[in-house]
């Protein structure tokens, strides 16, 4: 079970700040169980989005988001709302956020904090892909986790040891950051990759410590 | 001028800057770091003294800086993110310019895998970039980076990295914008032995105009040997060492790889000199340091402007 929680809504709204059309994908799964990202989360964030003058272009519930065969088998009835869209958020944790990233060659962003995997892991078996930080950065980097899969947590790019797409640490590991590049040159965004990030609040992770609130 | 620093004086002067490597030893032996010192002194305008290279425990870099600078010379005080969080860093920060260092280099650092503790926990609060935005906010706005205000700020020459090797290739002039942005007043660069690549990134770095906002110092060390020239090809992360640099050094007898690395070493900072926008060179001969009046005074970069220091 992964625990999240909606992001606040401008930090949301920043991140779409220059799209005009968002298509909304939410879970069936842990965020439905969490209140995070289930049927009723989507319907309200697409209201929320509609007052602040943003047009929805649909909204969709996966049933199991982190399961890359499940969502790619859903997304196919999915393509021209795709297609049509500027930007896709997605309200559910860090592993969902990444599967849908992985699927779909548009700007992906995250709805929701990813608290904590509760004692387990969801569909990623082989790969970290959230730490659980609790102050999630997927928006910034195009879908791709720096915290979980840059050996250096780093923000603002790579560090001096990425050379040929791996990292410095073990050549079998890619380099996330070279992947967050190709991803926005890929989206044509790279001028987002030029601002400058903020040092991050940890005191949100579960690294810090036990949680320092309950979950609900 | 903001700051004491000699490198800073130099720089605004226009005049071409030296800068030196020093690395503290694995132990509290303070004579190492005063007969490197010696070495350099008078042939380099500041020198960088490092902070836990290769993640390999060694006297602090502060504590080095002070004995350095005993002994005449402007160490450039090495800083990474590494060991330290926000909190850590902003006290050293403080306690190095309480102790009358003028610069420091805000660094990332290695990662502690390659060092001789690979099961330490890494840091990483703060990325270099942040760094240099703290140290900025510090000096220049009186401000913690919690927005607190402080009585007396850090008078720091910020200085910073960039490796023109590392890839995505395209995005290091980017991220030297960053830099750049965030209040770095100098840079100093992975060593260059590939001079054509280093060429090409400094066209980006123009092209942004980036040369005339920072000061640019290409790194440069000479080689000792040809098993050093593979071992930095192969092994050290973010190193750029094309065959023909290894081929140049097999083509001599081996008593003279040495003299042709000195050489090798006076051929690139002749070439990177003549490139638009560099403003220095930063000569990293680690445990070679007793060659450095030789590398300079053959690129004829001697003698220096006298230091302030």
């Amino acid at each position: 079970m992964l625990i999240s929680e909606r992001k606040p809504i401008g930090e949301i709204l920043s991140y779409v700040e220059s799209d005009q059309s968002i298509l909304l994908i939410g879970c069936n799964g842990c965020a439905q169980g969490w209140g995070s990202g289930g049927e009723r989360q989507v319907a309200e964030m697409k209201n929320t989005l509609q007052e602040k003058g943003k047009t929805v272009t649909g909204s969709l519930v996966v049933d199991m988001l982190c399961d890359s065969t499940l969502t790619k088998l859903k997304l196919r009835s999915y393509k021209k709302e795709i297609a049509g869209t500027d930007a896709i958020l997605v309200l559910t944790d860090g592993a969902g956020v990444q599967t849908v990233a992985e699927l779909v060659s548009k700007a992906v962003y995250p709805g929701c904090n990813t608290l904590s995997s509760g004692g387990a892991h969801a569909e990623w078996k082989e790969s970290e892909r959230c730490l659980e930080c609790g102050d999630c950065m997927l928006g910034f980097t195009g879908g791709l986790c720096p915290i979980a899969r840059c050996s250096k947590h780093l923000l603002n790019g790579p560090c001096g040891g990425s050379q040929a797409g791996k990292c410095e640490v073990d050549a079998s590991i890619p380099c996330v950051w070279q992947l967050i590049y190709e991803r926005f040159a890929q989206l044509g965004q790279l001028d987002r990759l030029e601002k400058l990030v903020q040092p991050k609040n940890w005191s949100v992770s579960l690294l810090s410590g036990p949680p320092v609130r309950r979950f609900r | 001028m903001k700051t004491k620093s000699n490198l800073e004086r130099v720089l605004e002067a226009r005049q071409f800057a030296v800068t030196g490597e020093l690395g503290p030893p694995q132990s509290a032996d303070r004579e190492v770091i005063r007969r490197k010192a010696r070495l350099l002194k008078g042939y380099v305008d500041a020198c960088n003294v490092t902070d836990g290279q290769t993640a390999v425990v060694r006297m602090a870099s502060w504590a080095a800086c002070l004995i350095a600078g005993e002994e005449g010379l402007d160490p450039i005080a090495q800083m990474t993110c590494r060991d330290r969080n926000r909190i850590a860093l902003q006290m050293d920060i403080l306690g190095i310019a309480a102790l009358g260092i003028n610069n420091v280099l805000c660094l990332t650092g290695d990662h502690q895998k390659f060092g001789n503790h690979p099961t330490a926990k890494g840091v990483y609060d703060l990325d270099s970039i942040q760094l240099v935005q703290v140290v900025k906010g510090m000096r220049d706005e009186k401000k913690l980076q919690c927005g607190e205000v402080m009585a007396v700020e850090p008078h720091l020459f910020i200085g910073a990295a960039e490796n023109p090797f590392a890839d995505p290739v395209q995005f290091r002039a980017a991220r030297l914008a960053k830099k750049v942005a965030t209040g770095a007043d100098f840079i100093q660069t992975q060593i260059v032995y590939n001079v054509e690549r280093f060429a090409e990134w400094m066209k980006m770095v123009r092209d942004r105009g980036l040369h005339e906002r920072v000061k640019i110092l290409a790194g440069v060390a000479p080689i000792k040997s040809v098993g050093a020239a593979r071992y930095m090809k192969t092994k050290v992360p973010g190193m750029d060492v094309p065959d023909s640099v290894i081929a140049r050094l097999q083509g001599v007898p081996k008593e003279q790889v040495p003299k042709e690395g000195i050489r090798l070493c006076v051929d690139i900072i002749n070439q990177v000199r003549e490139i638009d926008g560099v403003a220095g060179v930063h000569v990293m001969a680690i445990e070679w340091e007793e060659v450095v009046p030789e590398v300079l005074e053959a690129a004829r970069l001697l003698p220096r402007p006298k230091s302030v220091i």
